[in-house]
């Protein structure tokens, strides 16, 4: 057998992870073993990795343009970074019993949000979105009021790329009083950022959405922004978030966002233009295809392509097989029989949300690695409309097919 | 992502049949775009002998609805339409080396489109009386939403217990006890606003504690756990005229006899899984379980 047998592994699915850099594992790897002391010890093996830790907030302070270090807190992800902001903004502001999020959000935040309403009886505004996934913006202004505990809103969404105006939400809850946080997960990395002279109060971060380790991240919280641990028993974060450091991911996460505001110009220069061409040659070359969310506001790494009449998981394991990784709003990925919720809260028609396939890009990615998908797609999606009933391969259009129940 | 069986992986890439049939003479249709698969059966049948001679499918679905279109075809192929009627859905997963409890929904959408498509031949209208509907709550023994809530209603069920007596579901892993308790308090909202019911009773989720296990445990342990649980789960099979039998334990491998209205039964296999899934909860490590007979 021949190597030219495997084919080269294209990955395109970096909203969903990203590949842990060399650099940073470089950095990891001492606090595995000779750096293995408890930063909160007195003794000299402790106390020498206090610095690292610190350096590494330094670091994504940075990246994220906080005024102060200590308004980062490390945690151990994204979800537990939404989580912790939700909780600690209704502990924080107990009578108020309003919570506003939008129709769009990840599962981290809209679950949270959605078992509140259901199990503990706070009224939630779930905002909606138009066809282009954007905020209804009137709809938000008459949420608003000083019954409103929290606004989580996320900064862009991890389907389409679209991007909210954020600042601009988070100034318009200001004057009554609301705790705001934003879901960065997506964000971070991608899209320059200055929290220092911003109204929002908390935003979570994820490091392996920005080349880092797995099982770290991060909720910046606004210096004065009334604050409540999700975990106590512990002084560790200033005692915002109690248990030992996860001391190789933290160091990790913060050589991760150094080389990520290093590569900001990158991702909004050669992948957006690589993630422009992807898109741009897809949908010349194959028809009934629609590109899903807002194209002007949106993340430089991000496409979602919705192939009418084909199904996404389908699209995946042929993709997959010819060594591309992409990602599906599709059902069938999830085991549940309706397209992701993103999908239906932008009314995309179900001839095209099961079929929705989401490219995301690095800037590990080159323009070789566009080439495979133009070259091998188009394929793919015409050999599975032939066996789609819903096409017709002799009109090369929709077919007329009305089975017995809906 | 899945775990599909390499017979999937070849039905799906490679598939058998797919295509139209111009001169069928039976075809049926089932699905929707908007549940996300649909599939289209053309079925030729020769009208003195009944044979199927030929068929073909066009699908829109997943991988595991394209694979489970191909093996029907494949099975349903020289068979007489009285023989094709008792292919059922498991025969379907079976031919495929089995289907994640997810996609089993693949496997009866192409049984009900064999059933649309003879019903067409014969000049009938075949209506779907079964169409399998909900999330999937319980992954060890295949139960989804719908299948609860009809339990719930038609046995005026009231604790996640009873749901577990009734459906199986929740009765081996027992992970799935919140997703229960939810469907519950829903089914019985609705149906108190129907005024089915008085009062939504308060639903009740009693767990047994398992036994922690701290030191090694000796064969005669392992077999009086292993005989106590099989004990435990016999009055949930017997409600559905199903039975089991312990018949021996070999190391980590448990054999097992499905006696009654198990045998045969196309969740025979999915109970073995339970069964499995129960024991190892039980003794904290894993077992085989396994039909005697297969031994």
């Amino acid at each position: 057998m021949t190597m030219s047998a495997v084919p080269r592994q294209v990955y395109l699915d970096n909203n969903a992870t990203t590949s842990c850099l060399p650099d940073v594992v470089a950095e990891m790897l001492p606090f595995f073993s000779e750096q293995f002391g408890n930063p909160s010890s007195i003794h000299a093996i402790g106390a020498g990795v206090a610095p690292s830790i610190q350096a590494a907030r330094e670091r994504l302070q940075k990246l994220l343009g906080a005024a102060h270090d200590s308004e980062i807190v490390f945690t151990s992800g994204g979800t537990e970074s939404d989580t912790t902001a939700i909780m600690s903004a209704l502990r924080a502001l107990p009578e108020r019993r309003e919570i506003i999020t939008s129709a769009v959000e990840h599962h981290a935040v809209l679950s949270v949000c959605e078992y509140l309403a259901k199990h503990e009886g706070y009224k939630l505004h779930v905002i909606g979105v138009d066809g282009q996934g954007r905020l209804d913006l009137k709809a938000y202004e008459a949420a608003l009021s000083e019954n409103v505990a929290l606004v989580s809103i996320m900064w862009a969404n991890n389907e389409t790329g679209t991007i909210f105006p954020i600042e601009h939400l988070a100034q318009m809850a200001k004057p009554f009083g609301i705790l705001f946080h934003t879901d960065g997960v997506q964000a971070v990395g991608k899209i320059p950022l200055r929290l220092s002279n911003s109204a929002i109060d908390m935003l979570s971060l994820s490091s392996h959405k920005i080349h880092g380790p797995k099982g770290v991240g991060a909720l910046y919280v606004k210096r004065g922004a009334k604050f409540r641990p999700l975990f106590r028993g512990g002084h560790q974060e200033r005692g915002r978030r109690a248990g030992t450091e996860n001391t190789a991911g933290i160091v990790g996460l913060g050589k991760a966002a150094e080389l990520a505001l290093a590569g900001i110009k990158d991702e909004n220069t050669r992948v957006r233009a690589m993630r422009d061409r992807l898109e741009g040659e897809l949908v010349a070359r194959i028809p009934n295809s629609i590109v899903a969310g807002d194209v002007d506001q949106r993340l430089p790494n991000t496409t979602t392509i919705a192939f009418e009449f084909v199904e996404g998981e389908a699209i995946l394991l042929m993709l997959s097989r010819a060594g591309i990784a992409a990602s599906s709003g599709s059902a069938c990925t999830s085991g549940s029989l309706e397209p992701s919720h993103v999908m239906r809260a932008m009314q995309i028609p179900f001839t095209a949300a099961h079929g929705a396939t989401r490219f995301s890009l690095s800037r590990e990615n080159s323009e070789q690695d566009v080439d495979r998908v133009i070259e091998v797609l188009p394929d793919i999606i015409n050999r599975l409309r032939a066996m789609s009933p819903y096409w017709s391969t002799a009109t090369g259009a929709p077919a007329a097919f009305q089975p017995a129940y809906s | 992502m899945w775990n599909y069986s390499e017979k999937v992986q070849q039905h799906f890439f490679n598939p058998s049949n797919s295509g139209v049939l111009e001169d069928a003479n039976g075809v049926g249709e089932v699905g929707s775009i908007s549940c996300g698969d649909a599939l289209k059966l053309f079925l030729k049948i020769d009208p003195a002998s009944e044979i199927i001679t030929d068929a073909r499918f066009q699908t829109f679905g997943c991988g595991s609805a394209i694979a489970s279109s191909s093996a029907l075809t494949e099975i349903i192929i020289g068979k007489s339409i009285e023989q094709a009627l008792r292919v059922t859905n498991q025969d379907i997963a079976d031919y495929l080396d089995g289907l994640p409890p997810e996609k089993m929904h693949c496997s009866v959408m192409g049984a009900e489109a064999l059933r649309a498509a003879i019903a067409n031949y014969r000049g009938e209208v075949w209506a779907d009386d079964d169409h399998e509907e909900g999330a999937l709550i319980c992954k060890c023994f295949g139960i989804d939403a719908g299948m609860i809530e009809r339990a719930v209603r038609v046995n005026k069920l009231t604790s996640v217990d009873e749901v577990t007596n009734f459906t199986k579901a929740g009765g081996a892993c027992k992970t799935c006890h919140e997703k229960i308790e939810e469907v519950l308090g829903q089914v019985l909202t609705v149906m108190a606003a129907e005024g089915v019911i008085d009062t939504v009773p308060a639903p009740s989720c009693p767990v047994a504690p398992s036994a922690p296990i701290h030191k090694p445990m000796t064969n005669l342990r392992k077999i009086q756990m292993i005989t106590a649980a099989i004990e435990d789960l016999r009055p949930t099979l017997q409600r559905d005229g199903g039975d089991i039998e312990l018949v021996d334990i070999d190391g980590d491998t448990v054999m097992v006899t499905l006696r009654g209205s198990c045998v045969g039964c196309q969740m025979s296999s999915v109970t073995l899984s339970g069964v499995q899934e129960r024991l190892m909860s039980v003794l904290g490590k894993p077992v085989r379980v396994i039909p005697a007979e297969a031994a």
